[in-house]
């Protein structure tokens, strides 16, 4: 049977395997295995049926813990069924697990293994997922490759049938489950094969079903429990041996032979690794090489884990082994050893007590950690290991991989180690995100995966800003099967889409000796080479590159691409790499233009045709000079005057060096100092705003829209500017309250992402050239350097008296210093103005959760955090616990400052007499409802610790660790609607039952933002998202109107675009509000496919077609004898597609179901009208009517 | 009862009234409707290549944009296998109109490459279009172009499509040329098979409050008629191709008035979108009603009758007539 080649990911191939074997998919998202549950529902979306030529339902569920529970169901009712997931997913699917073993149902649970959140979060590939569904009695079966992937999806779902036992498939997350690779596709022919009919019939025989009824679940007692959970011990005996006949029936028709436990290396080996998963690909490399050279060495690939057969385990191991070297990519703190140390431990010792090894004494066995989230794991490292292995007294539970300076765990290994093939090409590619270089690259792969008879294996690294990110695509082919699972260290092809990387990447770093290096300059060949500094001039010389410059922008302004300019790059690459021969290349490359953007019309197809024709005449080869005479230095990642945590800890980690930085250097609980984004000067954008200040008229509503705070304002005395810049701009400040002093808006120019929302809410025109405004989008590079000098200028300017502003006032509001600046969010992101005007408003006294999202990403990821401190030190404190637990994780927050709070008001009383009555009369009245209140109670506990330092009584020491409790705080819970409107929900609503003093903000896109857009229950209806490939077909959840009947709690829904005065009276109102308050903000986002400038427009349209409508419900009212409910916005002006059809999400269910979009939209307009007459009776309600509730009467 | 008949684009149509390109053309109901009401023949809206390019476009653009730029969030939507976009809603429409009307179904076409109006003029005959209409929309803003240049494009383009498809081709144009008569002889040599005067342009308007351009179309009434007739009483006898009138045909008078001047046929939108697509009836009905007070046995009987080569003063169409009427001219009192 001929058998496809197809190049994709991992994911890609276990939902492929995993949507043609079952029946009911329940999904939910999670990185890094959200991709098998999209690809799932388009599938199904698509009409693609499973085997038995019936389309598999996919529903998306609320949770992980959703998603197993209706699998477990879907099993229950006699469905085929799977689920995907990753890390915390996987915890949360623990207790159904438990269930789904204890009843013997067959499924197969496939994860894209991730590490847990502990000290941090992390979305990267180890095995402490795994792990910890060790004890629920799922079958543990690892993949290590993209074409493994494939083949044990179907081998588990084959043996899972037959043996009753549940799997859990599970290769590694990103390095496997996003790893693309050429590989053979099975064929439907192959699943028949595999899958025996009579044992699925078997399975849907043991269902619930009323025609026999049975009772499954019951509750047993000390008596029978205990013998009734020894009763499954035969099946998970028979497990190993099933999964063997499986491979071995796998492998009869596909020719790939796997086995439980697969020993690889010398027959004779003294030192074996064992090992799971993708690092076992690299350690097989590793071994190929070492054995070649005359080493006694072998690894053993472990592939079901659970259940492990101590049989088949000794079997593989060879006779000869001395030393044993097992390897976890996971850390248990306090255990003995890590889970499959300790296995292979227990295993040999029970073999040789039994007498079943094939050695009589014991080999001795040591155990390491490797790899934690996705940490690199080379061939040296294996190479280290084996050394270790030979030595008389080797480290035992050591790591490799990082420097612990600390307990000093770590094995040492020589970097410059190598087992790459000289037949094989590596290619880096240095990119932005938004240049396409990544999708050309997986075209690349494709084209060489399927045109060619090369191996071919592609691997793209991210970093973690959502705005300016870079990306590093690693590309290796030729004939040999790639194992080589780690990154490129001596590329022969280096390529460098972005000009301005060479003064802030080590782009060359991993150039090998003569390797080429291609870069996108907008500098011809006869001039880039003064214009690169001169490390990169030297590194071109030192390792004799040849270098080749094209002016990429040029070719796709020529050509309509703009800056996507990934097949103009891609073009070059195949021109120089010479991987096939030119004209092929070509009609290559054409050809998968074709298939790719095909479907989205010819103009996309013969735009990307007219930039590859247009590629090769820009293409020029650089003479390279002898010396190098650059003057240009490349810039430090952190200037010089960052506090030293930024410089040895974070700087490291910005320049991409973060591997080298040792244990020492970390703190030990997973706290970082806050406000270090200052000094991260990323410097992404090509313009930035300039202020007119003689057209601005001093609204501030460019301060309140900048999602990255890069817009400041300060009234100040005219004494301030002296020493300014000659540049810096000031102007009369225009308040009534503040006559004679100056004014100025200032932008950082460095940190601006230039989403020109700024521009966009700018309410002034020029008279005589409209199109000016009294803000305007400049290039960046011609004025950065006296903007950087005024901008920091700036910021030595006093900060302009809170005391004295209004705070319902947005004019007044701008002038306050925001304290969360310079996110990662994406340019025009929605969320972060929300964000920043909380801070603002309360930062310096607000404890923050954040749930897991957007949020707490450009909230926290590494290496620089956002939220900061004002001149007095005080700034927001914060803290992501989990996705689901957040509202709960607050609420727990909350009752601490109270209990702290209430405390401290009783130690005030009890030590009255030593503190004096007027100053405890002063405290316990304080009022702190204004900002003048707030600074009074801070001037009063100072005086209270002043007293009470030096008292040596527990209650005075006691009341001094309590004490900042007496000043109000402000506690928020931020999250997006993925949260509040699912996984978060049921904890959300209890924590609004319980009347506490918190403020909820739910940030809402819509969909999942962080994870790639998928549906929420917050996902309109009509609107088109992952999860939703045909256009979601229910309407929108009303989280307000579920709240707004519990009465005590504030409920608002904001749109800042629409009205920024209405979302500021909800913050003050929310704040102020002592009881629980949700505001519910709509956020535009990049995954509702526009151009964010209109962001705020569109905000406009969503409130004047009424699909937002305006309100805030405040309880405070009720007790005034007033009509709680305000509609803030008025009757539906627009039809509703005036708003939704200038986003993609709307318009494309046109374009791919066109009858679907014509009825969603009729529906859709009739929620918004169905839900405005709701809010319109709610508003016309008589004031006092809740007050007046009468008791009913008697019939 | 007075024949009707005309013939245009080769087509022997019952009456001269047609249903020019309009938004009612864009739905089946609606062609039916004006079918029933009595229209002869009906003009599609037109399949705008530019739209197409830039729906394309803008599906790829927000397709693409933040793809593969952060781990987690690979892509924003599902790309799904097909979408449609392109011709294929347009054609499925030709197809339609065509299954389900009996009157002729002439297709519209706006175009911006050579290679889009002769791909599409090509896709639109297929689909079983009785004639294509090429809506030629260009406004020359390079001062650097001159209007020879602009011409030769009309020409050229009309001579390429002409090339490239069998069904007849109507050119409907602008009134903005320094030379109609020149212009409209040169798409004539070009193989036009008729002229459509005029087009009607979106013209800008401004927004004092906001300082912004806003597009306005407003619609058409009888007094922009009368620009059309003079143009076309000029040309007639003067070109081989047919001509129709577009633009200010509300009433009876309106569609006498074309025919007068020399018109195959009269065609209507504006009035169909202020009346709804019954209205036909009326203005048919009240078409017969005056030949038959004036008693005019045929329309073939008045076409051209008042052309400038067949009326008592061809002056009156050129300098001197101007003259006359500023001359005439008298402020209200």
């Amino acid at each position: 049977m001929t058998r496809p080649k197809v190049t994709i990911d991992g994911n890609e191939a276990a939902a492929y395997v995993a949507h043609k074997v079952n029946e009911v998919i329940a999904i939910y998202p999670i990185t890094p295995s959200s991709p098998m549950g999209e690809w799932s529902d388009q599938w199904s979306s698509e009409n693609q049926p499973n085997i038995w030529g019936t389309i598999p339902h996919v529903i998306e569920m609320q949770s992980e813990g959703g998603a197993s529970a209706s699998l477990h169901g879907a099993l229950q009712g006699g469905a085929l069924g799977t689920t995907f997931t990753s890390a915390q997913g996987l915890m949360l699917m623990i207790p159904s697990m438990f269930k789904i073993a204890g009843e013997l149902t067959a499924t197969v649970i496939h994860v894209a293994a991730r590490s847990l959140a502990a000290h941090a979060l992390s979305i990267f590939g180890d095995h402490q997922d795994v792990m910890a569904v060790r004890p629920t009695g799922f079958a543990l079966l690892a993949s290590n490759s993209i074409q493994e992937v494939m083949d044990t999806a179907l081998i588990a779902t084959a043996a899972t049938l037959e043996a009753r036992v549940p799997f859990v498939h599970f290769f590694d997350g990103f390095r496997t489950s996003h790893e693309v690779n050429n590989i053979e596709q099975l064929a439907v022919e192959d699943m028949r094969a595999m899958i025996d009919d009579d044992l699925v019939r078997r399975h849907r025989e043991r269902a619930l079903s009323p025609e026999r009824p049975v009772i499954r679940g019951t509750a047993q007692n000390p008596d029978v429990y205990f013998q009734g959970r020894e009763t499954v011990n035969s099946y998970y005996l028979a497990c190993p041996a099933i999964v063997q006949n499986a491979m071995d029936k796998f492998a009869a028709i596909t020719g790939r032979q796997y086995n439980l436990f697969d020993y690889v290396g010398a027959p004779d080996a003294e030192r074996v690794i064992v090992l799971m998963a993708s690092g076992a690909e690299t350690a097989h490399e590793t071994v190929d090489y070492l054995v070649g050279r005359g080493e006694k060495v072998g690894i053993v690939k472990v592939r079901l884990y659970r259940p492990f057969s101590i049989e088949h385990f000794v079997k593989a191991l060879p006779p000869t082994v001395k030393s044993i070297v097992v390897l976890d990519r996971t850390k248990e703190p306090g255990a003995v050893g890590e889970p499959l140390y300790t296995d292979v431990v227990t295993a040999l010792n029970e073999a040789i007590v039994a007498g079943a090894a094939p050695f009589q004494a014991m080999p001795r066995i040591i155990g390491g950690r490797y790899g934690l989230s996705s940490k690199e794991f080379t061939p040296a490292m294996v190479k280290a290991v084996f050394d270790e292995a030979g030595k008389a007294a080797p480290k035992n539970h050591f790591t490799i991989g990082i420097n612990d300076d600390v307990t000093h765990t770590s094995l040492d290994y020589d970097a410059d180690f190598s087992t790459e093939d000289p037949k094989t090409v590596r290619a880096l590619f240095y990119g932005l995100g938004a240049d396409g270089t990544v999708g050309a690259n997986k075209n690349s792969i494709k084209i060489i995966g399927e045109d060619t008879d090369n191996n071919a294996q592609g691997y793209f690294v991210y970093d973690s800003k959502k705005s300016g990110s870079v990306t590093i695509s690693h590309l290796r082919f030729g004939p040999k099967l790639l194992r080589s699972t780690y990154l490129i260290t001596k590329a022969n092809f280096i390529a460098c889409h972005q000009f301005s990387f060479l003064e802030k990447l080590d782009v060359l770093k991993n150039a090998g000796p003569g390797a080429v290096f291609l870069l996108n300059s907008q500098y011809g060949p006869d001039e880039v080479w003064d214009k690169i500094p001169r490390k990169v001039q030297e590194q071109i010389i030192g390792k004799k590159l040849r270098f080749y410059v094209i002016d990429g922008y040029a070719v796709g302004k020529e050509t309509g691409m703009g800056g996507r300019i990934n097949t103009i790059m891609q073009t070059c690459f195949f021109a120089i790499s010479g991987v096939l021969p030119p004209d092929d290349a070509i009609a290559a490359i054409k050809n998968s233009i074709k298939k790719t953007y095909g479907r989205r019309g010819e103009a996309v197809v013969q735009k990307n045709f007219a930039a590859v024709d247009a590629a090769l005449d820009h293409l020029h080869q650089v003479k390279v000079p002898a010396t190098a005479t650059s003057a240009i230095e490349m810039l430090p990642p952190v200037p010089a005057a960052a506090p030293e945590f930024v410089r040895k800890t974070l700087g490291p980690i910005i320049a991409g060096d973060g591997d080298s930085v040792p244990v020492s250097a970390f703190p030990v609980d997973g706290t970082f100092p806050s406000a270090t984004t200052q000094w991260e000067k990323r410097n992404i954008s090509l313009e930035i705003p300039e202020w007119d200040e003689i057209l601005c008229i001093q609204c501030g509503k460019c301060i309140l829209v900048c999602p990255h705070a890069v817009i400041r304002a300060k009234v100040y005395s005219a004494e301030a500017l002296a020493g300014a810049p000659e540049k810096f701009k000031a102007v009369e400040a225009r308040w009534k309250d503040f006559k004679e002093r100056k004014y100025t808006l200032q932008v950082a120019p460095e940190d601006c992402t230039g989403c020109s929302l700024c521009v966009e809410v700018c309410p002034v025109k020029d008279k005589t050239e409209p199109k000016r405004k009294a803000i305007n989008m400049v290039p960046q590079v011609p004025i950065r350097a006296q903007e950087a000098a005024n901008w920091d200028f700036f910021l030595s300017i006093p900060e302009t008296d809170r005391t004295a502003l209004s705070m319902s006032q947005v004019k007044d509001v701008q002038l306050l210093r925001p304290l969360f600046e310079f996110s990662g969010a994406c340019g025009g992101c929605g969320e972060t103005p929300y964000i920043k005007l909380m801070t603002q408003l309360f930062g310096d006294r607000a404890v923050i959760t954040n749930a897991t999202g957007c949020s707490s990403i450009y909230g926290a990821n590494l290496p620089t955090t956002p939220y900061c401190m004002n001149g007095d030190g005080r700034g927001p404190a914060w803290s992501n616990s989990l996705f689901e637990d957040n509202a709960e994780f607050g609420l727990g927050v909350r009752l601490a400052l109270d209990k702290q709070n209430e405390y401290a008001r009783e130690l005030c009383v009890r030590l009255a007499g030593a503190l004096g009555d007027e100053l405890v009369k002063g405290i316990l009245e304080a009022g702190q409802s204004n900002e003048a209140g707030v600074a009074a109670q801070r001037e009063r506990i100072k005086a209270l610790k002043g007293k009470l330092t030096g008292v040596n009584t527990t209650e005075a020491k006691d009341l001094l660790s309590v004490a900042d409790a007496l000043v109000k705080k402000s506690v928020w819970m931020f999250g997006g609607d993925g949260w509040a409107y699912d996984i978060g929900y049921g904890g959300l609503d209890h924590v609004l039952s319980t009347g506490r003093n918190v403020n909820l903000l739910v940030l809402d896109t819509e969909v999942y933002s962080n994870t790639g857009g998928q549906m929420s229950k917050a996902t309109p209806r009509g609107a088109v998202a992952k999860f939703a490939a045909g256009g979601k077909p229910a309407a929108k959840k009303d989280l307000a109107m579920m709240a707004i009947p519990y009465g005590n709690v504030y409920v608002a829904r904001v749109a800042m675009g629409a009205n920024d005065m209405h979302t500021l009276k909800a913050f003050l109102e929310a704040e102020a509000w002592n009881g629980p308050s949700l505001i519910i903000a709509y956020s535009h986002c990049i995954a509702h496919g526009y151009d964010l400038v209109h962001g705020l427009e569109q905000q406009k349209l969503a409130v004047q077609s009424a699909y937002w409508p305006l309100f805030r419900y405040n309880p405070a009212l009720a007790k005034d004898g007033k009509n709680p409910f305000q509609l803030d916005s008025k009757a539906p002006a627009l039809p509703l597609e005036k708003y939704v059809y200038n986003e993609t999400r709307y318009t494309m269910l046109i374009h791919s179901n066109p009858e679907a979009a014509k009825r969603l939209l009729v529906e859709a307009q009739a929620d918004v009208h169905a839900r405005w007459k709701i809010y319109e009776h709610w508003s016309k309600m008589p004031a006092g009517v809740e007050a007046k509730k009468e008791a009913p009467k008697e019939a | 009862m007075p024949d009707l008949k005309t013939k245009y684009l080769g087509l022997e149509l019952k009456n001269p009234v047609v249903a020019s390109s309009g938004p009612l053309c864009k739905d089946v109901g609606a062609i039916l409707k004006m079918e029933d009401a009595g229209v002869s023949a009906v003009v599609l809206h037109s399949l705008f290549e530019e739209q197409i390019n830039l729906e394309s476009n803008e599906l790829d653009r927000f397709l693409s944009k933040d793809e593969n730029s952060f781990a987690e969030a690979l892509q924003y939507f599902p790309d799904m296998r097909g979408y449609n976009i392109g011709p294929d809603g347009y054609l499925e429409h030709i197809r339609k109109a065509k299954e389900a009307a009996d009157i002729p179904v002439i297709g519209s076409l706006n175009g911006v490459s050579t290679g889009g109006w002769i791909r599409y003029a090509k896709l639109i005959e297929e689909a079983g279009a009785d004639g294509l209409e090429l809506n030629v929309y260009y406004m020359p803003t390079d001062p650097e172009l001159t209007s020879n240049r602009v011409e030769q494009m009309y020409a050229d383009l009309v001579s390429h499509v002409k090339a490239s498809i069998h069904i007849p081709v109507a050119v409907k144009l602008g009134p903005f040329f320094s030379a109609i008569p020149n212009m409209a002889r040169r798409l004539d040599g070009a193989g036009a098979d008729a002229l459509v005067l005029f087009n009607r342009f979106y013209q800008p308007d401004f927004d004092l409050e906001a300082l912004e351009v806003v597009p306005g179309l407003a619609l058409s009434d009888s007094g922009e008629l009368l620009m059309r007739l003079h143009w076309v009483a000029v040309l007639f006898g003067k070109v081989k191709a047919d001509m129709a009138i577009t633009g200010g045909v509300h009433t009876a008078e309106d569609v006498v008035k074309s025919m007068m001047a020399g018109a195959r046929v009269a065609m209507t939108t504006s009035a169909l979108l202020r009346h709804g697509p019954d209205y036909p009836a009326k203005l048919i009905g009240n078409l017969i009603g005056w030949m038959e007070k004036h008693e005019y046995a045929s329309i073939a009987q008045m076409q051209g009758s008042m052309s400038q080569r067949a009326v008592a003063e061809p002056a009156a169409f050129e300098r001197a007539n101007y003259m006359k009427v500023l001359s005439s001219y008298a402020p209200l009192a």
